[in-house]
Parts: structure tokens; sequence; C-alpha cells
């Protein structure tokens, strides 16, 4: 009783006395691995720092970021960030982390992608066979590699047929859709492994070095938003940057697969 | 009960609608004292008559001249609809809401409640649905409503329409105590055995026109018009 | 089938284990929605009756509007919002974006029109049934309003209700104005969203039913009141 009372009076006084402030926005595929959970309140303990993610898709983030309406932003696309920090909407790009990008089918792979070398050559398979195959199709960090992904291939996704999907939705959405169609798709890792809802979808390719995904942390301009709490956002890329958090990232594991490999410098 | 309201001298009254003629031009003047029944045909204007002279209808034309200023007018007369509407309230909030509206003190009003509540048998209802209550007993709660404030006008329009003999007696029984008391009432009906009944004054209107005016006693007993005479009679009067 | 089994028995732990998320996160649905259900019944109410009441030039151009608005996707409020709020919007310096008091902003307008058009509708039938006393009584028009509102109260109460399970239920508006912050503007359908992102479908099934049972017991709690009512006054 107490500790509902407790949590009463939290969410009422909650939005007025907090304590310092951090917003940033995240991709859907950080967020769904559930490592912020595991740094948030090592952050809080450690800078005091109280970090509120939005979580959104890559695009989002940068206009996020763009707009001033976040302090920092933490996002994988790396053409997207340059034009960030060239713009002037952020101080500089520092990167973090990296996780990779897997190939998830139905376990029957009737594409026979598994075999593969390489994911340009799964890809081609995929498209040779047309077997459904389900894209983001939102513009996210993931949608756009999946893209040069294709290109690689020597193939167009715009001239695709029926069997090539695009939903418009977040990482988890788009599993859902593709464990409803027993459809092919690619996912981060972590996404995949925090997936609960699998049904007939394994794992079927992974490890090619064009699938690696470097995670970067780029704080928002002070000059151009002067209200963004930059002192914060410093803070917070020396926590980031710190063996304190290269032990969490590191040892972050799901199922016994880890996740995330830290590489900063 | 002094009168400050009335005498009414009412000129060139007329109401127009949609490029028709309801009602007049006419002129009428209202005594301070007296019991008039309006009768006619149906379709003559009584209502649009009553209506006009309270001053919820609309006027085209014409002026009525009060005996005290205009703001006093309001207050002092009340209005009886042919169908009785009921707030959605209990019997004893549906007596007192015009009270809450004049400035009647607050000691007063619980007093002058539980009287015309007894008045009209209703007192162990008071605490019930006015929606509850069958049609005689809503029409004499809304005579009650509008004799609470003790009004020195009050207009009725064919009140006792759908109401059995019972009712109707109750009503004007009221209706009769109230007159007593000094209220000024102005009645329309189309029940020429009621008109008989409690006039003191009548009026004869056809087509929107006001044809014969006159004490009771010679209007019912030595009609002018041929329109009336035959309509006394019961004949068809268009 | 199995998914909404699993489901209900994730609702079933969630509660009796009266987990501390979820508390907080309900506690929150309902500071916002009823927050915005307050002051949308405060614009909503009286303006809806006096809709009803009020001829003037424009009166069929608003209600019009009213309803159109009503049909308004609260995504596209959301984002309108959103847009006037952010730091490079006209309202950026309030700092309001990703708050529970811009998450309260969007359910207000989405669910005024609402609420509004509701009252509109049961004030016309009442304003019809009473106006030729009202206005023979010399009424102001602020008494009539004040009468109308009164004895219009079970119809308005409706109107309060349909506006607040438009408004607990309401997701596309506050996910974008909100962003779902954990701790800061996350409520039940927000989480819901997340989780169902996230496949946990048994734990979204799970805050979906506690969503629905909140919804119907504030709404057994308010007729129940009101039936009290009933019982002694009518």
């Amino acid at each position: 009783m107490n500790r509902l009372i407790a949590t009463v009076v939290f969410a009422f006084i909650a939005p007025f006395a907090q304590a310092e402030v951090l917003r940033m926005a995240v991709t859907t595929s950080f967020n769904n691995s559930g490592l912020s959970d595991v740094l948030l309140p090592q952050i809080k303990a450690d800078t005091g720092l109280d970090v509120q993610l939005l979580v959104v898709g890559t695009g989002q983030a940068i206009k996020l970021g763009q707009a001033g309406d976040v302090d920092a932003i933490l996002v994988h696309a790396r053409a997207a960030e340059g034009a960030f920090v060239a713009q002037g909407y952020g101080t500089h790009r520092r990167e973090i982390m990296f996780n990779d990008f897997v190939l998830i089918g139905p376990s029957s792979d009737p594409a026979g992608i598994a075999k593969t070398q390489s994911a340009a050559g799964a890809l081609a398979r995929i498209a040779a066979a047309q077997a459904d195959f389900v894209s983001r199709g939102d513009d996210s960090g993931t949608h756009k590699k999946e893209r040069d992904l294709w290109g690689d291939a020597g193939l167009d996704p715009d001239r695709f047929g029926a069997w090539y999907k695009e939903v418009g939705a977040g990482m988890g959405a788009a599993l859902n859709t593709a464990a409803g169609l027993d459809a092919y798709i690619m996912a981060d890792r972590a996404s995949w492994l925090n997936f609960a809802n699998r049904r007939g979808l394994a794992l079927l390719f992974a490890g090619d070095a064009v699938l690696f995904n470097q995670y970067a942390y780029l704080p928002v301009s002070d000059l151009r938003h002067a209200h963004v709490n930059h002192q914060g956002a410093m803070r917070l890329e020396r926590w980031l940057t710190s063996p304190t958090a290269a032990a969490l990232i590191n040892g972050y594991q799901i199922n016994g697969a880890q996740l995330f490999t830290f590489n900063a410098k | 009960m002094v009168n400050k309201i009335l005498p009414l001298a009412v000129q060139g009254l007329h109401v127009r609608r949609q490029g028709r003629d309801i009602l007049g031009p006419l002129d009428l003047t209202l005594d301070a004292t007296g019991f008039t029944m309006v009768i006619g045909p149906n379709g003559a204007g009584k209502s649009t008559l009553l209506k006009a002279l309270h001053g919820v209808e609309r006027v085209s034309a014409g002026t009525l001249t009060w005996s005290a200023p205009d703001d006093d007018v309001h207050a002092r007369q009340s209005f009886v609809f042919q169908t009785p509407v009921m707030l959605r309230r209990t019997v004893r909030e549906n007596l007192r809401y015009p009270l809450s509206l004049t400035g009647v003190p607050k000691a007063q009003i619980d007093d002058r409640i539980h009287h015309w509540a007894s008045l009209i048998g209703l007192t162990d209802h008071l605490g019930q649905s006015a929606l509850r209550l069958s049609g005689g007993e809503r029409q004499k709660l809304s005579l009650a409503r509008a004799l609470i404030t003790e009004p020195e006008l009050l207009f009725l329009d064919e009140p006792c329409t759908n109401l059995d003999g019972r009712a109707t007696r109750d009503i004007e029984i009221l209706l009769l105590e109230a007159y007593a008391k000094g209220t000024r009432i102005v009645m329309a009906t189309h029940d020429l055995g009621q008109a008989r009944r409690l006039a003191t004054d009548a009026l004869f209107l056809v087509r929107g026109a006001l044809r014969e005016t006159g004490k009771a006693s010679t209007f019912f007993e030595h009609p002018q018009t041929d329109e009336l005479q035959a309509f006394l009679k019961g004949e068809i009067v268009e | 089938m199995n998914d909404i089994l699993s489901g209900l028995q994730a609702a079933f732990w969630l509660v009796v284990q009266l987990d501390a998320d979820l508390v907080e996160i309900t506690l929150r649905s309902l500071q916002v929605s009823v927050s915005a259900l307050a002051i949308a019944c405060m614009i909503a109410l009286p303006l809806g009756t006096w809709l009803a009441v009020q001829r003037f030039r424009f009166r069929r151009g608003v209600i019009a509007l009213l309803n159109a608005l009503m049909g308004l996707p609260p995504v596209v409020v959301g984002l309108i919002v959103y847009i006037l709020l952010s730091r490079s919007g006209p309202f950026g310096v309030l700092g309001l974006l990703f708050t529970p008091t811009a998450m309260i902003i969007a359910q207000i307008i989405i669910i005024t029109p609402l609420i509004a058009s509701i009252t509109h509708q049961a004030m016309r039938e009442l304003w019809a049934e009473y106006h030729d006393l009202l206005i023979s009584l010399n009424t102001s028009r602020w008494q009539r309003v004040r009468t109308l509102l009164w004895d219009g109260r079970r119809a308005l109460l409706t109107a309060a209700l349909a506006g607040f399970g438009r408004a607990i239920g309401e997701v596309g508006a506050i996910m974008v104005v909100g962003g779902n912050i954990d701790h800061a503007t996350r409520v039940l359908t927000t989480a819901i969203a997340l989780e169902t992102g996230k496949g946990d479908f048994a734990l979204a099934l799970g805050l979906g039913f506690v969503l629905i049972a909140l919804a119907v017991s504030v709404n057994l709690a308010v007729h129940t009141l009101s039936g009290t009512e009933r019982g002694s006054r009518w």
C-alpha cells in the first residue's frame, strides 16, 4: 500500500520534480534490444542524469535533433550522421558500439540462403525465388541499409513484384508481419533475439562484414539551439565511452549471445 | 393585490409570418381587473395573441403600453401552456425554480412551496420526479408554478384541453381563488362552457381579427355579430 | 487463442503483483486522460449547450466544424500539436514537447469536439422541451445554459464518459507528442504499442486487459454514483 501511495505521488509530481533531464533520440533497434534497461540506471547512478529515451526511426531521430527537441541522438546511419554534423545541427559524431544485421526467414528456407557466402548472394537468391520478403519501408537506418544491400546484389527494390512487401513500420511490427506471412526479413540481431512472436521464423544468415551496424552518438549543437543540455550531453558521452559502459555493453547477452560490441575510441 | 402593470394599452398589434397575417392589426385595452376568456375557432390566433401580449412571440408591428416600467412588467406575469412543461426535477424543485429566479427571500421560499403543494394536493409527492405525475397533476403543478410568484397577470393557453372533468374543476377553482386575490387572468379556451363559467370579460377572435369584446353577460347573452352568434350556437365559423 | 489466454494470464499476474511499472503507467494514463477530460468538459459542455440555446450567424458552420473535427484522426492532431510545441515551432519556448502536458493538450483537442457535439445533441432536445417555459420566465441567457446543464446532467455524463473512453484508449496523438518515454510519458496505450512492436503479445494483451478493466470500472463507478442519485431523487 505504501508503494502504491508512493507511486501515486510520483506519477503526479514526476513531471515537475525532475532530476537533471537529458533527452536522447534513439533507434527502435537499440531500445528493443533491452540494452537501454541496463545502461540507464547505471547512467543515473554515475552521472545523475535522468536520460529520457525517445524511441523513433533514424529519420525521425535526426529530425528531432535538427528541431532541438532532444539533447543528443544515438543512431546508425553513417551518411545522414555526417550531414547532421556538417550542417551544424550536431557538434560532432562519436562512435560507440556496433551490432549486426541478420537475415531471418522461414525455417524451411525455400530460397536456400543459409548456405550462401555473402549477404548479396543471399538476397539474390530470395529475389530469384521471388519468396515473400518484408521490408521496413520506413526510411529508417535499417531500411536504408537493406536497400543498400539490394544495390550491392545488383538489384533495385523499386522494380520488385508483389513478393516484396514494404510495410512502413518499426522493426517489431515488421517482424510480426514477417512471422504472420512466413516471409524473409532483415533485422538487427538485438531486435530478433528479443522478439517473442517468432512462429516459424529462424535466423538463416549472418556474419558478412557488410552487415555490421555502427552506432554513433551525436550531441545537438547548443550554438543552434541555446536551450539544449549540452553540458549533460557531454557528460553522457564521457560515460558512454568509459570502461564502465564498455563492460556493460560487451557483457549484455540474450540467451547467451552477445549483442553489441563496444568500439569507442 | 395592487396591480401595477395594468392597464395595458395595445395599439396596432400585428403578427406576420412568411407573408401571412397571423394576428391583427388590432387595438385592445386590458383593464386592471377581470377574468378575460379568449374564444374563437382553431387557428384564429388565440395563442398568438396571448404570447404576443406576454412578450414571447415576435411582433411585426404595434406597441404595448404597460402602466409600469418595462423592467418590472415581465417579472409580474406568468404563462401556463397547453402542454405543461415539466422541468426534469422533483415537484419541489419545479415549484422552487421561478422563485429562485426572482428575489424572494430564502425563508419564504419553503413556506410558499408547501402552501402551493398542499393547494394542488401534491404535498406527499414533493420529493418525486415531476415526470412521474399524471397529465392533470402536471397541469396543476405548472399552474402552481405560475402562481407561486404571485403574478399580477396570468395567461393560460387552453390549459384544460387534455384533462378530465375532475382536473379541470381543480384548476378552475385555483384560478378563481387567484382571481379573487387580485390576479388578472387572460385565458384562451375552446370550451364554451368553461368560458361561460369563468369569464367576467370575453374576446372573440376569427382569422386573427378581434370580432367582438365585452362584459361576459352581454357577450354571451346578446352577441352583436352574426359570427359570434353562430359560434355560440356551436356552428362552424371559419 | 493461446495468445489471448497468455494475455489474460499476464494481466492477472501484473495486477496481482501490483507491478510498480504497471501502477505507474496506469496512474499516468488516468492523470493525463482525467486532466484532459476535465478541461475539455469545461470547454465543451457550455459550448455545446450554448450552441443549442443561441441562434447566431455562424451557428450551423460551427456545428458542422465540430462534427468534422470529431472525425479527425488523432495522429493528425498529434502531428499538429507536435509541430506547434517543437522547439522550432511557435510554442517551442514553453518546452512542453514530450511532457504529460503536451499529451493533455493533444487529448483536449481530440475529445472536446466529441463532447461538445454529444452535448449539443442532447441539449437541443432538452431546449426544445424547455424553450417556452424558460423564455416565459424571462430567464437570462446564462440562467438558461445553467438550467439546461443541470437538468441535462445525465446526458452530459454520457458525453463526458464518451470523451473519457476516447481519451484513455487513444494512442496515435500521445505517442507523437509524448514520445512514450519510460517513467515520463509512457501510458497504457503507448506501452501496448511498444510491447506489440517487440512481439511480446502476452504482455501487450495483458496491458490491454488492464486498460479495458480500467475503462469499465470508471464507467461502472460513475454509473453507480449517478444511479444512487436516481434512487433518492428520481
